[in-house]
């Protein structure tokens, strides 16, 4: 193994705590020198991971790549474990491309009380957070990324929010730190309850996936899953556990809300998707009707909750409820297609809905209002942030050709032949009901593209004027459309990465009688399960 | 005649090496008290410099001996030095070199006696010292009492203040109640196993591992636990707490809430786990239940209570209240698991509370540190008075952001893995009656960041309520304490393993 491939991703991990450090370092008052370092550290990173997709080995996405496991607290039996595969590589990327986006966008757009010192410093540790979630395969280690992102995020809205920020900062904090404490119960349950064969208690993902819950009694998984299933939620978050979300994302500032929407939401489904359906799959099929039951009453809800609201900020939050609904949809029907849809509609969710807070943050910084009722004509007054409003809310309601288009439609195509032997009846309603969402989906947003930008200006803001997109915005945009565009376009850059990994790993232990036939391309390398491991291919 | 007859007892085989951290201590105090008669009155600050050198001097025998590496167990089997005592040894030390940090200033500039300050410091870290190696009811009962009898004076020692006076008072009171039941108990206790030893043969421990739990020692124990639940003020023996900790000098409450606790948590240990749970758990279930409640009640309404106050040393108070119930959580895990049947369960339910002990040491001393910072500059201790102290001084701020956030148990700051272990010790013993009490726990520990939030938000969320926007000057041994325990709480927090192993030693 070349020297690369045993520090790529502790490189793309930890570099940003070491540029964190290095800002530290800096005087309050140098701020190019300090918006500098943040933004060489973020490129570093994205080159880091851009070397590592070149590196990654795309015929066997299913298997874990990169892969480091050294010895951490020996007397827990925790393990410095952290590797790749098809599942964890998209988000990886994602989370460090939108990042350095976002430090380009806040170089003239910090927020009061300023300071970009701190900023960038809570930027670059919730970077660490982010990239190491999805990198670490030890429970503790994944808990450790799960909470760090928590401090930066808390501050970032509770300093740099709007007028109620305290109350959302510590909203947030509260919800996700319950949901953290019952996770980690659950991890710790899996530790002493799971026997591996031929290894005994570990705290590794892999071998527990291995295990898939063996020597479990039913009653036991249900209990794990549940705890679980709180914490995961709570970060999606799913309904009923949503109401933090309205509040932390209208209060965050602009670059908070990307990261919120882009990335840590995806925590949450990423979770379920790499921790509580392959290690306790038993639950998971008892817990899927819920599951889906849940996210369809969240795509109606967020849906009907966005007609409701005058803020196009709060309006976009529970657009996210909506979205994220489709995405736990995906996965609560355990099946190939239903994941891969799911990891999709992950990335594209975080490209667009993230690029919508961009904007909701730029309109803010223009007319200094967010409320819909006073907005109005932006495509008069700034027609270029307007077409680009127009072409988010396209991407978002999941007009085909673009990237929304593949996380949605096969999302609620999947729900019509769900694995894992569930109910088909039960999931062709949701199917139906979900099907419904896309329709409100497709009225709250253009609703919402009507008023913000058709028409006239408001008297008040008639004389006002308004900047066009920046150079700045530019430089942090252009990336983002095109990856809209790209991936609509060419859904296969996704799917293909996450396919193989899908089917072996997750959704393997749900194959039932109603799957469709096996694909003969498949390379499970050590298929928990049988060697039947099947996939759907298209509708 | 009577030399006659002291020639007939046996002469105990002494250990030198052994006693040798203790007989630093009692050298350091004799030469605090000369040096105070000696040194004219503006010299007595020199005294403290005597006290840290002692302390710090204590440490080496400490080193020799975990080198050398075998128990060495004295006087029948009373007094043991083994890796337990050591480690334990060690943190009280270095828990008191902190303390003498946080003082030198304190206590340099206020209306104080200088020497005999750090000489009753010194008395009651000899008795914690002697605490860690006691495996003898009646050794326990003197060390405890060693321990306690000094923090009476110390409590009190801002002579001309009522509330301080106050504060001795009452845990004067309060200490000599508990000291009465527990005696009881213990004699109770004797009455009916006919011994004092806690292990070995002839204990308390092979009576109980041969008769189970007979009526009366569960009388004993709970008479004998509510003794120590005063000493460690768990819920509902802590109300003398909230008082005693506003009253005293902040140093001492740091002692206090650290040092003197840690000391009650250590006899705690030695008289349930040598002696009422080895070898074989029988005798657990005449300990846990008690134990349980204790944890509960602390747990909750020690962060219910936090959650009103808007001092920050009373809400240290009743945090180090809860903080004490989250450490009882492993005691009962560990009671649980004996008396299920699975007493190997019960060393590393016992390793968790002495790591717990570690990292709470580590970051409290560091939280009242910065306390006494501000108040250097504010003479207030109101959670208001830091509002914006981001702005004028951003180091303290991120300090104490960092110690609250550890307490409240945030990664990757050391909290996380006490908070950790805790879990762990419960989920291990997996009973009904365990997961109930971690599920307790769980609700509690995000109670906690509520109210450790508040003195985050007034730092960084509020703007500051003076004009006055000079720097907080902070003297070097006070500056030392503070960057030790964020070294402490940041290391430990990334690489746990440091004190995760030392636990583990421990049992």
């Amino acid at each position: 193994m070349n020297w690369f491939d045993s520090w790529a991703l502790t490189l793309v991990v930890f570099v940003p705590a070491i540029g964190a450090a290095i800002t530290m370092l800096i005087p309050r008052e140098r701020e190019d020198a300090i918006k500098e370092v943040a933004l060489v550290t973020t490129l570093a990173t994205l080159g880091f991971t851009i070397a590592t997709l070149a590196r990654f080995d795309y015929g066997k996405t299913s298997t874990l790549q990169f892969s480091v496991d050294k010895n951490w607290i020996d007397v827990i039996n925790s393990h410095y474990h952290v590797a790749v595969d098809g599942i964890s590589l998209p988000m990886l990327a994602l989370s460090s491309f939108i990042t350095v986006l976002c430090v380009i966008y806040s170089w003239d757009h910090f927020p009061e009380p300023h300071n970009p010192k701190a900023f960038l410093i809570l930027l670059l540790v919730l970077e660490v957070g982010m990239n190491g979630t999805f990198v670490a395969q030890d429970l503790v280690l994944f808990f450790i990324f799960f909470e760090i992102v928590l401090l930066p995020m808390f501050f970032m809205i509770g300093v740099w929010g709007g007028p109620n920020r305290e109350y959302a900062s510590i909203k947030f904090f509260l919800f996700t730190l319950f949901g953290s404490a019952l996770m980690l119960l659950s991890f710790l349950a899996l530790y002493f309850k799971v026997d591996v064969p031929g290894v005994g208690h570990t705290f590794d993902m892999v071998l527990l996936s291995k295990a898939a819950g063996a020597g479990l009694v039913h009653s036991t998984q249900l209990l794990i899953f549940g705890g679980l299933f709180v914490g995961f939620a709570i970060k999606v978050p799913m309904f009923p556990f949503h109401t933090w979300l309205p509040d932390a994302h209208t209060e965050a500032p602009t670059v908070g809300s990307v990261l919120l929407a882009a990335i840590l939401l995806k925590l949450g489904t990423y979770g379920f998707i790499r921790i509580a359906l392959p290690i306790l799959p038993e639950a998971a099929k008892s817990w899927a009707p819920w599951i889906g039951l849940l996210s369809v009453i969240g795509i109606i809800y967020g849906a009907l909750g966005c007609l409701a609201q005058t803020d196009m900020k709060r309006l976009i939050a529970f657009s996210s409820v909506a979205h994220m609904g489709f995405v736990m949809l995906g996965i609560s029907t355990l099946t190939t297609f239903g994941i891969n849809a799911a990891i999709f509609g992950m990335v594209a969710h975080g490209l667009i809905t993230g690029m919508l807070f961009f904007i909701a943050g730029s309109v803010q910084h223009n007319y200094g209002t967010r409320e819909l009722a006073r907005l109005g004509g932006l495509l008069k007054q700034a027609p270029k942030m307007g077409w680009i409003l127009g072409f988010c809310a396209m991407a978002s309601l999941g007009l085909p050709g673009l990237a929304g288009f593949w996380g949605e439609f096969p999302a609620v195509l999947s729900t019509f032949n769900p694995g894992g032997d569930l109910s088909q009846p039960l999931f062709r309603t949701y199917m139906v009901v979900a099907a419904i969402g896309t329709v409100l989906a497709a009225g709250y947003l253009l609703w919402m593209l009507q008023r913000v930008a058709f028409g006239t200006p408001k008297p008040e803001f008639a004389d006002a004027h308004i900047h066009d997109v920046t150079s700045y915005e530019w430089t942090a945009w252009v990336p983002i459309l095109l990856l809209i565009v790209a991936l609509g376009i060419f859904p296969n850059l996704i799917f293909r990465v996450t396919d193989d990994a899908v089917s072996c790993q997750t959704a393997a232990p749900f194959v039932s009688k109603n799957t469709a036939p096996v694909s003969p391309s498949l390379h499970c390398p050590e298929s928990p399960v049988a060697v039947q491991t099947a996939k759907v291919t298209g509708g | 005649m009577l030399l006659a007859a002291t020639a007939h007892i046996p002469t105990p085989a002494f250990d030198w090496h052994a006693f040798a951290p203790d007989l630093v201590l009692v050298a350091t105090m004799v030469v605090v008290l000369i040096a105070d008669l000696l040194l004219p009155d503006r010299e007595s600050w020199r005294t403290s410099s005597i006290a840290a050198v002692g302390l710090l001097g204590a440490l080496i025998p400490i080193a020799t001996l975990a080198h050398s590496g075998h128990d060495r167990v004295m006087f029948d089997g009373a007094y043991v030095v083994d890796h337990y005592a050591l480690a334990l040894k060690a943190f009280f030390i270095i828990a008191t070199y902190i303390t003498v940090l946080l003082a030198v200033d304190y206590i340099g500039e206020g209306d104080y006696y200088k020497g005999e300050f750090y000489f009753l410091l010194l008395v009651s870290t000899f008795g914690m010292s002697v605490m860690a190696g006691a495996r003898d009811l009646i050794t326990l009962f003197v060390a405890l009492e060693t321990i306690s009898i000094p923090t009476f004076v110390l409590a009190a020692f801002r002579k001309h203040d009522r509330a301080s006076n106050e504060a001795g008072v009452k845990y004067y009171l309060i200490g000599v109640l508990s000291s009465a039941l527990m005696l009881y108990g213990m004699s109770l206790i004797y009455g009916v196993t006919g011994a004092t030893r806690l292990s070995g043969p002839n204990s308390i421990s092979s009576y109980m591992s041969q008769h189970g739990t007979v009526p009366l020692v569960a009388v004993a124990m709970f008479l004998s636990l509510v003794g120590f639940a005063f000493k460690v003020s768990a819920v509902p023996f802590h109300f003398w707490a909230p008082d005693t900790y506003e009253g005293a000098p902040t140093p001492v409450t740091a002692f206090l809430s650290v040092a003197s606790k840690a000391g009650g948590f250590v006899a705690l240990i030695n008289i349930v786990y040598f002696g009422f749970f080895l070898p074989n758990g029988r005798a657990a279930d005449s300990w846990w239940p008690v134990l349980w409640v204790l944890a509960a009640l602390s747990m909750t309404l020690g962060n219910l209570t936090a959650l009103r106050q808007t001092n920050i040393v009373r809400m240290l108070a009743y945090s180090s209240v809860a903080q004490g119930g989250f450490m009882l959580v492993p005691f009962a895990a560990a009671g649980i698991a004996g008396a299920d049947g699975h007493p190997g369960k019960a060393a590393a339910a016992m390793s968790a509370v002495v790591v717990y002990l570690l990292i709470y040491g580590a970051m409290n001393l560091g939280a009242f540190a910065v306390v006494i910072a501000v108040a250097r500059r504010t003479r207030s201790a109101e959670i208001s008075s830091y509002d914006g102290l981001w702005e004028i001084a951003p180091g303290l701020a991120v300090v104490m952001g960092i110690f609250l956030a550890s307490l409240a148990g945030v990664p990757f700051f050391a909290g996380w893995f006490a908070k950790f272990v805790m879990f762990r010790a419960i989920i291990d013993a997996g009973t009904g009656w365990a997961i109930a009490l971690g599920i307790v726990a769980a609700v509690n520990s995000v109670i906690a960041f509520f109210f450790y939030a508040r003195p985050i938000r007034a730092m960084i969320f509020h703007t500051p309520t003076t004009e006055d926007r000079s720097p907080i000057v902070i003297p070097q041994p006070l500056f030392a304490a503070i960057a030790l325990s964020v070294a402490v709480v940041v290391v430990v927090g990334i690489y746990p393993q440091v004190f995760a192993r030392v636990g583990e030693l421990a049992f």
